[in-house]
């Protein structure tokens, strides 16, 4: 397995880097979609996450590694049941499932398995990466790019959480609950928006505009390339401090107490800005918990609201093509009027 | 003559040292885009690199229209038959392996396999999840892009581009000029086993990103290829620490033809630098760090900004880099088409007759659960083919062909058309392209105003090029409407060679004022109009001219009549007036 660049030793780039960690504290907020810059680390950071994920409980020899507590219902695997104690579990890492370009709809979904059926005349059902990214992170870079007839698929599944296969004869329906992480590049083509719709979080990553920090850049990646093991050993101590943060968050996150006058603020915000549907509401509330547990603090707060409004707001706004602002700074004009002009009214 | 002679002889020895620092380190560095013509030069160039590259080394050329069971590998059918049980095929690319991958044509490459290619050099291995198969290979190779285009906008997409460290053109190399030198595959080979040893000083990384700051490149790519080959140059002098010498040479090979913008003076407001054209890329920012400066970075960057290319330079100091640089793969999607490719729809029970693609996995996993069966009902069991298929079990894929639309704007962008028509042209190819994106479609827009008509947007389907381009759309001048409607006519005539649908909107007063020549004259300006959309008329193109004067003209409703347009005054036109105007005549007849 080849290392991966640390999360840690990422140079800058703090939205993209609080947009994952607060989906691998809560899945919930439905994934990650990174668009921006050609040469910006996209890739890199979503491997990064990776290695930094705190490992899970799965029963043992079970195809869709499922969590002993919850079981295995699909027929013909494991048959757990929920929370037995004859079936062991082992401790697996999470899975970050890459769907490559160029990937066709039998590995994805899963299809007969050919070698069994062609050598034994068995009909068996071969998961697909669907399968292999349940209960962890599908990752599609260049999402863009992705064919359309794999776009519904995916879109499907990530809505309903379970993938059902029909076909060939197969009729298998497992679970299939993943965090959908995209990257691309706007310049390559425009994501369809019932994709970005699907996306909890969407965050823009730009060329980082001072020297200094982009030599850091260049001289770490080129001390990973140089010496993998050795750099990734310098900064397992970083890594590690913010996988105990992630475990830590994972827990306090269902204590996080919203007072009602958060509700309350982040629907006017989403009414401010006239996003489509109750699900920003949603995202918005589950994210600013998600990074009220990652700073260790017992309540949401404006500032929560604030820093995560833009990433979980800024696709959803209707667009209006004469509007020559991007909605980035639609959405930042609205907070600083939101939030500043509240705070006047306070004081006043 | 001689100065055509020395330039040429300067820009092979370029090439020559881009041929053996390319060689020396092939996956490193990505790769070279080459510009020239087929032709010796090309070849003799080509047949350095080969010379130069390790014995044995795998060079694979990708067909323009490669598949993806070839590209990435897949289910070997010939294989599977005769043993019985799935055999997978190794791609191009993994048996390109520690060895070099030939792109001809680069320029024509589809932006999904760029992309692809792309993906697999950034991991250095194949993500096989094909017909069955899971499997990594290892896939590390150089890429010799080989671009055969004629113009600027005309080039290899800008994601492949942004991965490979060299660009060279041979196109100002005469054969007289080809020479080698005999000592550089020593060296190479010398160099090769040095360079996992080449330190870098800290202040040559400063230096090095520092020019490609002040050049105003925007990928972080740039700066690390750049890194990587001032390594080889430096291993390739037999250096064991990277020198100013090797920095210099970086700079010049990866960092001048990538360049945005001329570095500003020293002591200049910023202000006065070029305009910057792409907004993602840092403007010459105030807040610039400046103490990173020093006089190693100083000679770095005369170096780079000596090196830029004549072409280049020209476009940077008329403040206008060409647009497309960083931007032509907006072609995506608009090239996606050949036959039997497009989107697969699904699979279906059919004979693999002609036109149809039989697929090869589905027709196996159709075949494979009654092979016991079959075995069995065998009149000489244990004889005949291990995988029996029969006729019930072909399957095809079928492929939606739905032809993708593109719609031409052609804006009279005159004097006589006032400014605010202009906004609403704007306004309106944005609400458009809004909604062309949800149905894939392209959009494109030319401007015709003073002497000459202007592509302004290419056919796109990328709402940020649209915004990009549209913001700079210039008003005022004479109306040019013979050129207009020629350009239109281009276009649209290009557009059906790629398959794809076009129809043409004119958003005009009809006022023709200036001849096809630049001349002005209202008489012979109007006559040549008229005949230009007669050519229109011929190629048969959906159009439709919509007369933006305020009240409705006869020139204009000619114009229409003459190319068998739909007429439609819009005195008031706003921009949803016009966007769904245009969208009821778009899906009309189709």
């Amino acid at each position: 397995m080849a290392l991966h660049f640390p999360f840690s030793a990422i140079v800058g780039q703090d939205d993209m880097k609080l947009a994952l960690l607060i989906a691998a504290v809560d899945a919930t907020v439905g994934g990650v979609l990174v668009f921006g810059d050609r040469g910006t680390g996209k890739s890199t950071a979503v491997r990064a996450l990776a290695s930094l994920l705190p490992p899970m409980q799965a029963i043992a020899g079970c195809r869709y590694h499922s969590d002993p507590v919850v079981g295995c219902a699909v027929p013909d695997c494991c048959g757990a049941k929920p929370g037995s104690a004859a079936q062991e579990s082992i401790t697996v890492a999470v899975p970050v499932v890459d769907l490559p370009l160029g990937a066709t709809e039998d590995r994805v979904v899963g299809a007969l398995d050919l070698e069994r059926a062609l050598t034994q005349g068995e009909k068996a059902f071969e998961p697909g990466l669907l399968a292999r990214a349940h209960r962890g992170f599908l990752y599609i870079d260049e999402v863009n790019l992705l064919e359309d007839h794999l776009v519904d698929l995916l879109l499907d599944v990530a809505a309903s959480g379970e993938n059902v296969v029909e076909r060939e004869g197969l009729s298998v329906r497992h679970p299939a609950r993943f965090v959908l992480i995209g990257s691309g590049n706007p310049e390559e083509g425009e994501l369809r928006p019932q994709l970005l719709d699907r996306f909890g979080l969407s965050v823009e990553v730009k060329t980082p505009e001072d020297l200094k920090t982009r030599v850091e850049v260049v001289r770490r990646r080129d001390a990973f390339e140089r010496d993998a093991t050795a750099f990734t050993k310098r900064w397992h101590l970083g890594d590690s401090e913010i996988r105990d943060r992630i475990s830590g968050a994972r827990s306090a996150v269902a204590t996080i107490r919203t007072a009602d006058v958060m509700l309350e603020r982040a629907s006017s915000l989403c009414m401010m800005l006239g996003t489509d549907g109750l699900r920003g509401e949603l995202t918005l509330l589950r994210a600013a918990r998600a990074l009220a547990a990652l700073e260790g603090a017992r309540e949401v707060g404006d500032q929560h609201l604030r820093r995560v409004a833009p990433m979980a707001l800024r696709h959803r706004l209707r667009r209006n093509p004469l509007d020559d602002a991007g909605s980035t700074v639609r959405v930042e004009r609205a907070l600083s009027e939101f939030f500043d002009g509240a705070a006047e009214r306070r004081v006043g | 003559m001689t100065q055509d002679a020395a330039q040429g002889q300067a820009v092979w020895s370029q090439a020559l040292l881009a041929a053996a620092l390319f060689s020396i380190d092939p996956h490193g560095c990505g790769g070279v885009a080459v510009r020239a013509r087929s032709g010796p030069v090309r070849d003799a160039w080509l047949s350095i690199v080969r010379g130069l590259l390790p014995n044995g080394s795998p060079v694979q050329k990708l067909p323009l229209n490669v598949g993806d069971d070839r590209l990435l590998g897949g289910l070997d059918l010939a294989a599977t038959l005769k043993r019985g049980r799935p055999v997978s095929e190794r791609g191009l690319l993994v048996a390109a392996d520690q060895g070099v991958v030939i792109l001809p044509s680069a320029e024509r490459l589809d932006p999904a396999i760029s992309a692809r290619v792309g993906a697999v050099m950034d991991q250095g291995a194949v993500l096989l999840e094909r017909d069955g198969f899971a499997d990594r290979s290892a896939a590390r190779f150089g890429v010799i892009a080989l671009d055969e285009g004629c113009d600027q906008d005309e080039q290899a997409p800008a994601s492949l581009l942004d991965r490979l460290a060299f660009r060279i053109d041979l196109e100002a190399v005469a054969l007289a000029d080809v020479g080698v030198i005999s000592e550089f595959g020593d060296r190479v080979i010398a160099a090769r086993s040095r360079l996992g040893t080449i330190t870098v000083p800290d202040d040559m990384i400063n230096a090095l990103a520092g020019t490609a700051y002040n050049l105003g490149i925007a990928s972080a790519r740039a700066t690390l290829l750049a890194l990587r080959v001032a390594r080889a140059s430096a291993a390739f002098d037999g250096r064991e620490v990277v020198a100013q010498e090797d920095a210099e040479r970086a700079a010049q090979l990866v960092l001048a033809p990538r360049a945005t913008r001329l570095p500003a003076p020293e002591d200049q407001v910023p202000e006065a630098a070029p305009p910057e054209p792409e907004p993602p890329s840092p403007q010459a920012d105030n807040d610039t760090e400046t103490d990173l400066d020093g006089p190693l970075e100083d000679a770095i960057l005369a170096a780079a900004a000596a090196a830029i290319p004549a072409e280049l330079l020209e476009l940077l100091q008329a403040g206008i880099a060409s647009k497309s640089r960083g931007g032509s793969a907006g072609r995506a999607g608009a090239q996606k088409k050949s036959p039997l490719r497009g989107r697969p729809a699904g699979v279906r029970r059919g004979d693999p007759r002609a036109g149809k693609r039989l697929n090869v996995v589905e027709t196996l996993r159709a075949a494979a659960p009654w092979q016991v069966i079959r075995r069995r009902e065998g009149r000489t069991p244990g004889q005949g083919p291990r995988v029996q298929v029969r006729r019930d079990d072909f399957r095809i894929t079928r492929f939606k062909t739905r032809t993708e639309t593109t719609a031409i704007f052609a804006v009279d962008a005159s004097g006589s058309a006032a400014l605010h028509r202009l906004a609403e042209a704007k306004g309106a190819i944005e609400l458009l392209l809004a909604d062309c994106y949800v149905r894939r479609d392209s959009v494109a827009l030319i401007s015709f105003r003073g002497k000459s008509a202007e592509l302004l947007l290419p056919p796109t389907r990328s709402l940020v090029r649209a915004k990009r381009s549209l913001a700079g759309l210039p008003g005022g001048g004479g109306t040019p409407l013979a050129a207009g409607v020629d350009a239109a006519a281009a276009l649209a005539d290009a557009v059906r060679r790629k398959g794809q649908t076009p129809s043409v909107i004119f958003l005009t007063d009809g006022k023709a004022n200036v001849a096809r020549d630049g001349t002005g004259g209202r008489g012979r300006a109007e006559e040549e109009a008229l005949s230009a959309a007669a050519n229109l008329r011929a190629l048969n193109v959906k159009a439709m001219v919509i007369d933006t004067s305020p009240h409705a003209q006869p020139q204009a409703e000619r114009l229409a009549r003459a190319m068998a347009a739909v007429y439609l005054p819009l005195p008031h036109a706003n921009a949803q007036v016009v966007s769904k105007a245009v969208q009821t005549v778009m899906a009309s007849e189709t």
